[in-house]
């Protein structure tokens, strides 16, 4: 049936098109210049939207804001610390990047703690901060025009706990009637659409440590094709606690002591917990309403290693920030800074190195590239959205994030990955890396406004 | 009044966020705010106050055993449970 209604569309088309250049034919420079200002007005030669980021929130173990956190970043402050919460002492692992003294009362009433899981209640706050930055308000057709696509690996995992431990360790047979809606993985999506009225398209995707990249990309995807006019991004995790901490125990991946990405002393991964939400806005929305724009997202990748549940593969890496590049149509002599998925395992960074140097070349040995999990953790499916924290403050600061912990070089790792102490640098263009267990892959390109 | 019927109406009170003197014995759940899933909450917590198992079933509420059309009939069917307990 499709096919026959475009043969008979087909004629009216080429009328069409021919009824224009009977008018006046253009030249190419003309033709030039209507591209050039479309590019200016907020959209690419090819139709395509440009996208703008006008508001980004967040609450992390350095901070419960992008202010609070940006400061720890550029003093190379260390998050990480001795974990505190119930049943800690039966862990072997009893460090992460907690988000200290949090007390939901202090933001939430009793009837939105009922409903909000810990994941839930750092995604609100996050995106309290992102909104309010962004000085949108969602009505009428932008509400209609506006969605939420959000990342978590395991969602409402304090829920999951706390109940498992009440009818398996205290042996009860009756649980609170919200634990469903409270554990569920698109909770923290669903409440940020009610908070603030957004209709349009939302959903959360679930790729393990990759979640908020491939999120953050679906939602750049939408509003540069037009489905949306904007998008709430990005992605949150709250997995510490005894069973989320115990189950990473169980990889034996995990450091005891310190995460210390691409440095021959590594000895594992840390975890970590909060969230970061962003506002990804349709550029000439955000032009004509005047608004602060942060920096331009201009260009996404993922892929499949197809290959290994856990292992990474410098093929599927490498495919993947080449695809990101290409999407964005930066050379690689463009990119300043990549914001590493430097886990501090000893498979992750090495074949992330490998792979950077692949795709760049000669390049690699000019580019810095930072993991900030060395001092918030590893936020698992939120990782990224807090990574792309850094990416923004090196495009719009000026300041390239540290990799601390560093202690010495690994000739497997042999790229400058801006060692302990974060630096000035002039940065036009970034990625944000996120290699995932299960091999997907996904890779976020940004620009300088 | 009994000590059972205060417990219960204390907690239909927090869950409609109003103080148990403002409620009256013929008001239905509705009149006093509580949605269907405040009702399924509020029924969990009676549950937990007195150890019991209330018969009640969301998708049809009118259908089972347990009358909740209004706070008195609420009440009497929890004290009901409670005195069989026993």
């Amino acid at each position: 049936m499709n096919a026959k209604k475009n043969k008979g569309d087909k004629p009216e088309k080429s009328q069409r098109k021919s009824e224009k250049v009977t008018g006046k034919v253009k030249s190419a420079t003309s033709r030039a210049r209507t591209m050039l200002g479309r590019v200016i007005m907020g959209r690419h030669a090819n139709g395509m939207r440009r996208v703008a980021i006008t508001g980004m929130g967040t609450i992390n173990a350095l901070g419960r804001d992008v202010p609070s956190t940006f400061e720890a970043m550029r003093e190379g402050r260390c998050g990480i610390g001795e974990l505190d919460f119930r049943d800690v002492e039966r862990l072997a692992v009893r460090i992460g990047g907690q988000v200290r003294d949090w007390n939901a009362e202090t933001y939430f009433n009793r009837q939105q703690i009922v409903l909000y899981d810990k994941f839930t209640q750092f995604t609100l706050l996050a995106a309290r901060e992102a909104v309010d930055q962004s000085g949108l308000i969602f009505e009428g057709e932008l509400g209609i025009r506006s969605g939420v696509v959000l990342g978590t690996a395991a969602g409402g995992m304090n829920t999951w706990d706390e109940n498992y431990r009440t009818v398996y360790e205290e042996g009860k047979n009756r649980v609170h009637p919200f634990v469903v809606p409270r554990l569920m993985n698109n909770a923290a999506a669903s409440h940020l659409s009610m908070e603030y009225g957004l209709m349009g398209p939302s959903f959360t995707v679930a790729t393990a440590c990759a979640s908020s990249n491939h999120a953050m990309g679906m939602a750049f995807n939408m509003v540069r094709s037009g489905a949306a006019t904007v998008m709430l991004t990005g992605g949150s995790e709250a997995m510490l606690c005894f069973g989320g901490v115990k189950a990473w125990e169980g990889l034996r991946v995990m450091s005891k002591d310190a995460c210390r990405p691409f440095s021959a002393t590594r000895n594992g991964m840390v975890q970590g917990e909060g969230a970061g939400v962003f506002v990804f806005e349709d550029w000439e929305h955000a032009v004509a309403r005047g608004a602060d724009i942060l920096a331009e997202v201009v260009g996404f990748s993922m892929s499949a290693d197809a290959q290994d549940i856990v292992m990474p593969s410098a093929i599927g890496a490498e495919r993947t920030i080449t695809g990101a590049m290409q999407d964005a149509q930066l050379r690689p002599e463009e990119i300043g800074y990549i914001n590493a998925h430097g886990t501090g395992t000893a498979a992750n960074d090495k074949t992330e190195c490998a792979a950077v140097a692949h795709a760049f070349g000669h390049h690699a040995d000019q580019l810095m590239m930072s993991s900030t999990k060395s001092m918030h953790g590893h936020l698992i499916g939120g990782t990224g959205a807090v990574e792309l924290l850094a990416c923004i403050m090196a495009l719009r600061d000026g300041v390239i994030a540290p990799t601390i912990g560093y202690e010495e070089p690994d000739p497997e790792c042999a790229l400058d990955v801006v060692p302990n102490e974060a630096r000035q640098a002039k940065v036009g263009a970034v990625l944000s890396n996120a290699f995932a267990f299960g091999g997907l892959n996904a890779v976020i390109a940004l620009r300088k406004v | 009044m009994s000590d059972v019927h205060d417990r219960i109406l204390k907690i239909i009170a927090d869950q409609a966020m109003l103080e148990p003197a403002e409620l009256k014995s013929e008001m239905s759940p509705q009149d006093i705010g509580i949605d269907s899933m405040g009702l399924v909450e509020s029924i969990f917590a009676i549950e937990e106050e007195f150890d019991i198992s209330v018969p009640f079933n969301a998708n049809e509420p009118e259908s089972s055993d347990f009358d909740i059309s209004t706070l008195g009939s609420i009440i009497a069917a929890v004290e009901k449970l409670v005195a069989e307990k026993v």
